[in-house]
């Protein structure tokens, strides 16, 4: 479990984020929502660690964050930021082979091989593992980062949960990488791992989230179970959209469309 | 590329090995291999020299070339360090104030010399400009670290701005000093700006060689973080690598490399600069491979640099910083049109 303690997050006087308390559980699909600016991001890089100075507590299955060691925490616990990329050029192969990095001091094991082949064919990226990534297209650069991220947690630990954090992870993917991507994402939610992920799509989000959190200026606005907590009032009163939930005769779950 | 080369590394020490002889043999006189091997046989029998040759060969020759190769070495390590550290393809290991503080350190000593205390001058000796320059440098990169630190942390981007500041500061500084200098001082600057290796000593090379092999040993230890900072800071931390403390590590490792060196053979421009590039092209960016890579190619053209320093105008010797700028800049360039370097090759930070 990952539970957020009154976390509140201010930029000189402007506040930016105001006492969210979420607990995330895993075996669920975790999905953040709201407009840009509501803070969304801002909450994710907190949780991740990346942001320091807010007040209130996170705690990964009751540890603080604050106090765990980087790369004990790195072994089971990946995070796929916006748009990463490399100030200089190396090989998709050696990119996704960073994911291991906490895993070895100086050479890596034949497992970490195994691992990186493994997520490699598993994202379609074999004819692409000896190419330039500065070379690459966005989209194709989304899957090597992907792909680095899932190496990072591969494997299942012995005990305790595996973390999975995206942060609008379906920028630039065609349709075909949108739901390879959340189903892959789906999959590790099934083995002990706490998944969350920031995302704009919200048929992608009816799709596959469990949970949704909803975001608005800076505070967490509504929560719950996916088909419970997304209605059409909702989204116009955290989108400002008018919109029409309709039934998909094919999934059985609602679909939203823009009135 | 030769990324996967098993050649690559055997090859490069090979050519190495061939340069090293070739500088050493060669020179304002040549050095027969029986002139070599009589001349340590007789070092090593606590003898002296049996002849002038043999002399030259252990006592300039021999310590000239080395202290050039690990010169060289230091200069291309520290340049894939630095630029490694900043993200950024076209920053020198000077960025940080390390070579401009050392230049004005040294242009202190050369104008105020006559002004200075015997008692510290005796004391120095021959060491009191590379004294000078050493603080220099060392202060400097100081400033600029403090100066780049703010609640503990160090900010790239003010690291760099700093850096700038600095070096106009010590560069003005050794403006001014040329200014006020005489005019055989004023040209003891301007060579020492331009580094030489004509003064080398074992006491040099042992000194130098010392730093540089510490230093090249932690260095090797941090190429997987230095790797994962490629990514960005976030993504490093995320990876398990203290960012923070990866950063000050890298700082120190430079600046005592640099300064060490640059204190006793003046500024060499460009080499740390050239030397990563050449290789990022051929073996790619993996810093595992690109740093010991950098250690080698980096010993290998100082000491070419040199070896034309000595023989393009005998007697005379032209100064190494010409050589290494005028032919770097048009290799550098070469490179940059024919490979794209700005376009594919991390412009995007530049």
């Amino acid at each position: 479990m990952l539970r957020t303690e009154n976390i509140s997050y201010k930029i000189g006087n402007r506040k930016i984020l105001e006492d969210i308390n979420i607990e995330f559980h895993a075996g669920e699909f975790n999905m953040i929502l709201g407009p840009n600016g509501s803070g969304k991001s801002t909450f994710f890089r907190i949780f991740s660690g990346e942001i320091q100075g807010y007040t209130g507590r996170v705690c990964y299955n009751e540890k603080v964050l604050r106090k765990q060691q980087l790369r004990e925490l790195a072994r089971h616990r990946a995070v796929m930021s916006q748009q990463p990329d490399l100030s200089f050029p190396l090989t998709v192969d050696e990119v996704v082979m960073m994911g291991r990095y906490p895993h070895f001091d100086f050479n890596p094991s034949p497992k970490d091989n195994s691992i990186c082949n493994d997520v490699i064919e598993r994202l379609r990226l074999t004819d692409f593992k000896e190419r330039n990534y500065l070379t690459l297209s966005g989209g194709e650069k989304q899957r090597v980062q992907y792909a680095r991220v899932l190496a990072q947690i591969w494997e299942r630990p012995k005990e305790g949960n595996r973390y999975l954090f995206l942060d609008e992870p379906l920028n630039n993917l065609d349709i075909s990488y949108q739901q390879e991507f959340l189903r892959i994402a789906r999959e590790f939610t099934g083995n002990d791992t706490i998944v969350i992920a920031v995302i704009h799509d919200i048929n992608l989000a009816l799709q596959y989230a469990d949970k949704l959190f909803f975001f608005k200026n800076g505070r967490l606005n509504a929560h719950g179970n996916t088909m419970e907590v997304l209605t059409a009032d909702l989204i116009a009163d955290v989108f400002n959209v008018s919109v029409t939930l309709i039934n998909n005769a094919v999934t059985k779950r609602p679909l939203l469309v823009y009135n | 590329m030769l990324r996967n080369s098993k050649f690559f590394f055997p090859a490069l020490v090979l050519l190495l090995m061939l340069m090293l002889l070739v500088a050493i043999v060669f020179g304002a006189v040549s050095i027969s291999p029986g002139e070599m091997l009589s001349s340590l046989k007789h070092f090593a029998g606590g003898k002296k020299p049996g002849s002038i040759y043999e002399a030259v060969f252990l006592q300039i020759r021999l310590p000239r070339v080395l202290l050039c190769a690990i010169t060289g070495a230091i200069l291309s390590v520290s340049g894939v360090l630095m630029q490694g550290l900043f993200r950024n393809p076209i920053v020198e290991p000077g960025l940080v104030g390390t070579s401009a503080g050392a230049a004005f350190g040294a242009s202190v000593v050369f104008v105020l010399a006559a002004n200075m205390s015997i008692g510290l001058k005796s004391i120095l000796g021959p060491l009191l400009v590379p004294v000078f320059a050493f603080a220099g440098g060392l202060l400097a990169t100081y400033i600029v670290y403090m100066l780049a630190k703010s609640a503990g942390r160090i900010s790239i981007l003010s690291l760099l701005l700093a850096g700038i500041a600095v070096n106009a500061v010590g560069l003005s500084g050794m403006g001014f000093m040329s200014y006020v200098a005489r005019d055989p001082q004023a040209r003891s600057i301007t060579f020492w700006n331009l580094g030489t290796f004509s003064g080398a000593s074992w006491s040099q090379v042992a000194i130098v060689g010392t730093v540089a092999f510490i230093m090249f040993a932690i260095a090797l230890r941090y190429t997987k973080q230095l790797n994962a900072l490629l990514l960005g800071e976030a993504e490093a931390t995320y990876l398990g690598v203290d960012a923070d403390q990866l950063k000050k590590k890298i700082m120190i490792i430079n600046t005592a490399m640099v300064a060490v060196a640059t204190a006793f053979t003046g500024v060499i421009g460009f080499m740390g600069l050239i030397v990563p590039h050449v290789l990022r092209l051929l073996i790619g960016s993996d810093n595992k491979r690109l740093l010991p890579a950098s250690m080698l190619l980096g010993a290998l053209l100082l000491t070419l640099a040199d070896f034309g320093a000595r023989m393009l105008l005998p007697p005379a010797e032209i100064p190494i910083g010409i050589i290494t700028s005028l032919v770097g800049a048009p290799i550098f360039l070469f490179l940059l049109k024919k490979f794209d370097i700005i376009q594919t090759k991390g412009g995007g930070n530049a």
